[in-house]
């Protein structure tokens, strides 16, 4: 490799790719090239920083400035000013909002400072389209050693030891499923990597297959050596572009450098992966289902047992792990067992990835020991809710999860407290909800997703959500009666108890926690026919209060539908039979002449 | 719904594709991408023809089709809307920048408008939960966007310049 005095590193996730971080690239190596440097500085795009909120990232190496939303035009500048003279362009530094001081190193800001990354250890940090930058970070040592030193029972031990549980959602010991299915006898087996992330608000198995594509790669080889596989297939939906083409990119590197396929490192371990694109099913998430349509059929679920490790792909013994569980497994190797199970709580070793998000200062992607509180994340991590308003509460687990209260701010996140609490682990979703937000609507928001995604074969969940769905439409519009809670409740359980797969036995969980933790908004809803968060629309109606209207006529010039009317510096009037509730007028007016009754 | 008379040179390309995935029915939803991709949407007859390649049954086609959303039956509009249902765009109001789109595009999800230029379809998390909410027009994302953008963005395809313009980002 040149030896490049100066790297600047750009982040190429998906968040700040859609805010033009392509363009940014172009500019920067354009006014690299203008002043020459362009045998001293490296322009890398690497994967995702997390700092979603404030994209794009620039990253400054050696001495790690740390540039937020930066834009094309900026470019200049920053070559300029920085690269060229040494001299921070504060502008573009990150604002502590507390302190108001700028933060010119990454590791000053509280974002970083309490999380501790393991799975997402090279995103950000390298370029996920050169298999030589993986390498210099340790990249494929774990998969040396296991080949030359360990055998596939030293192997499975050290991840038992580990005590590492899958990432996808279920927490079923990973070394425990190796075993397993390295048990079973068959002329061929094969290894899965789950990469169909259906849970909305979720995105971290996206950020590292797009940004340490070779950790998947490399694990995904150990476990073939472990369990006597030859053949690994990557399952990933085809809505992920990007991460499908550094996948691709990554693999051909990988079998150039005789890291897959056949006689690999010279020890005659033979291991190859192919891509199986998904085609928009949540309930391929679910490893019978997800088999299933690598089959080429409908993405069905089937009974289990038998297991997937006994009986999966063409009906040979496979073994399931998601994304991030991969992403853990070569740095076990690495450092050991014993040093990955100091990290985190009694049951739940290590660390989880989150996909912080909704209302909240530093949306991003976050990696946290097991055992960090929510107040830790949302507060310290996360920098509190937008706009100062309060916290209501926290959904985790996605559509098979449930919703928190601010009691619970103090529990420590894993897998055994979240199901205590009734939400879950699940793949890593957490969005932040504020005095703004309806919990019934929410609940309902979950249920029409389930009702899209239901496959159809158990009636339970096919039926049974439905119904669900209808009783909360009737509540979040008005019609609702006190029996309706009551119905819910029986309802879900029944959904929980019968229903094939996890999806049906789980999806009943956010209707279920926000009747547990919200049961007077549910009760405002059904007896006093109001919305206490003013979301539901129906049960909304915007009204001009005439002392405090000035007549600016914002809301007049505003309002989509032409329902307001009135002279200049004179009172308004909002027409409620045109009325179509979206709000604009209460948000635009300046006077806080607009009430919601 | 009428019957298309598909053209030799589509009846050429369908039957190219399954022959590339050696007209094996295991890959029935690899051949759906790659024809979808080809062609833009699937109608009946284009699953009448992938069936008989792959020796399979029409229902088996269409009921793998039907399954996965990312398939589609009906085309798609030149500009494809599609407006993030994520949970974090949810919350952040996805909800009214979709109706503002169906108030303006005067379509409900799923169908395209009179003239063909723009279709509106709901998605699931892009990845892109920073920015929420998020709408994407083809391949361009849109971030942060407020329903009273809407009218502007959309008169921006209208009138035929496409990217540069309208980010709110």
């Amino acid at each position: 490799m040149t030896d490049y005095k100066i790297h600047v590193l750009i982040c190429g996730g998906t968040g700040c790719k859609s805010a033009d971080s392509d363009e940014l690239k172009k500019s920067l190596k354009q006014w690299i090239d203008e002043v020459g440097l362009e045998d001293d500085v490296q322009v890398v795009l690497t994967g995702c920083f997390g700092f979603c909120e404030k994209g794009p990232i620039v990253k400054v190496l050696p001495d790690n400035t740390f540039y937020v939303s930066v834009t094309p035009s900026d470019a200049e500048e920053i070559v300029k000013e920085h690269l060229l003279k040494g001299r921070v362009v504060q502008r573009l530094l990150y604002r502590d909002p507390n302190t108001h001081q700028q933060i010119s190193d990454s590791k000053g800001m509280d974002f970083y400072k309490k999380q501790m990354r393991i799975a997402l250890r090279n995103c950000g940090f390298i370029n996920p389209e050169n298999i030589q930058e993986y390498i210099s970070r340790d990249g494929y040592m774990a998969l040396g050693k296991c080949l030359t030193e360990l055998t596939p029972e030293d192997t499975i031990q050290e991840i038992k030891d580990s005590g590492l549980r899958g990432r996808g959602g279920g927490g079923f010991p990973t070394g425990l499923k190796w075993e397993i299915t390295r048990k079973s006898e068959a002329d061929q087996k094969y290894v899965v990597c789950n990469a169909d992330e259906g849970d909305p608000g979720a995105f971290m198995d996206r950020s590292i297959l797009e940004g340490d594509p070779h950790s998947v790669i490399e694990a995904m080889s150990i476990c073939g050596y472990c369990i006597g596989a030859s053949k690994g297939l990557v399952y990933i939906r085809a809505e992920y572009p990007l991460a499908i083409e550094r996948l691709k990119i990554a693999l051909d590197q990988a079998r150039e450098y005789g890291l897959l396929g056949e006689d690999i490192l010279g020890t005659g371990f033979d291991f190859d992966i192919d891509i199986r694109l998904g085609a928009g099913a949540f309930v391929c998430g679910e490893e019978t289902a997800l088999i299933h349509s690598m089959e080429g059929k409908r993405g069905e679920p089937t009974f289990k047992p038998p297991f997937p490790s006994v009986s999966g792909f063409l009906g040979k013994p496979t073994n399931v792990n998601n994304v991030e569980t991969f992403a853990n497994i070569p740095v076990i190797i690495n450092k050991g067992a014993s040093w990955f199970n100091k990290i985190g709580t009694e049951n739940s070793k290590g660390t989880k990835v989150f996909a912080l998000a909704g209302k909240i200062n530093n949306v991003g992607l976050i990696e946290v020991p097991m055992g960090t509180t929510l107040r830790e994340v949302i507060y310290d991590i996360g920098g509190g809710i937008k706009d100062g308003k309060e916290f209501k509460s926290v959904q985790t687990g996605g559509p098979s999860g449930g919703c928190l209260t601010k009691n619970f701010l103090d529990t420590p996140i894993d897998y055994d407290n979240l199901l205590k609490a009734g939400s879950m682990m699940g793949s890593g979703g957490m969005i932040v909800m504020d005095e703004d937000d309806c919990m019934v609507a929410i609940a309902r928001f979950y249920l029409e997703f389930i009702l899209e995604e239901s496959c159809g074969k158990c009636s339970p969940c096919r039926i049974g959500n439905k119904r669900l769905f209808e009783i909360l439409d009737k509540i979040t519009s008005g019609k609702g009666e006190e029996k309706d809670i009551e119905r819910l409740i029986l309802l879900s359980n029944v959904i929980k108890d019968t229903s094939l797969c996890g999806l049906g036995q789980t999806s009943p969980n956010p209707v279920l926690s926000t009747i547990l933790n919200f049961r007077d908004e549910y009760l405002a809803h059904v007896n006093e026919k109001k919305c206490p968060s003013g979301q539901c629309k129906s049960l909304l109606k915007y009204e001009i209060i005439e002392d405090l209207c000035t007549g600016c006529t914002l809301c007049f010039r505003n309002c989509p539908v032409g329902a307001i009317t009135g002279e200049r510096r004179q009172p308004h009037y909002i027409d409620q039979s045109l009325c179509i509730k979206c709000g604009v007028c209460y948000e635009k007016c300046k006077f806080n002449a607009i009430k919601l009754t | 719904m009428p019957k298309i008379k598909l053209a030799e040179s589509t009846v050429k390309i369908i039957k190219d594709v399954c022959a590339r995935f050696n007209n094996s029915e295991g890959e029935l939803i690899n051949v759906l991408h790659t024809v979808q991709h080809k062609l833009g949407y699937l109608p009946a007859e284009v699953q009448e023809v992938i069936a008989k390649e792959l020796n399979t049954s029409v229902a088996k086609v269409y009921g793998v089709v039907t399954f996965y959303s990312y398939f589609s039956m009906i085309p798609k509009g030149e500009f494809p809307i599609s407006i993030c249902m994520g949970t974090a765009c949810y919350v952040r109001g996805a909800e009214q920048v979709l109706s503002e789109f169906k108030r303006q595009l005067k379509v409900e999800v799923g169908e395209s408008t009179s003239d063909g230029k723009f279709s509106l379809n709901c998605l699931r998390c892009v990845g892109a939960c920073g920015l929420a909410p998020v709408v994407m027009i083809g391949e361009k994302v849109f971030g942060r966007v407020a329903p009273t953008q809407v009218k502007q963005i959309i008169a921006e395809y209208r009138e035929g310049c496409s990217s540069e313009k309208a980010k709110s980002a």
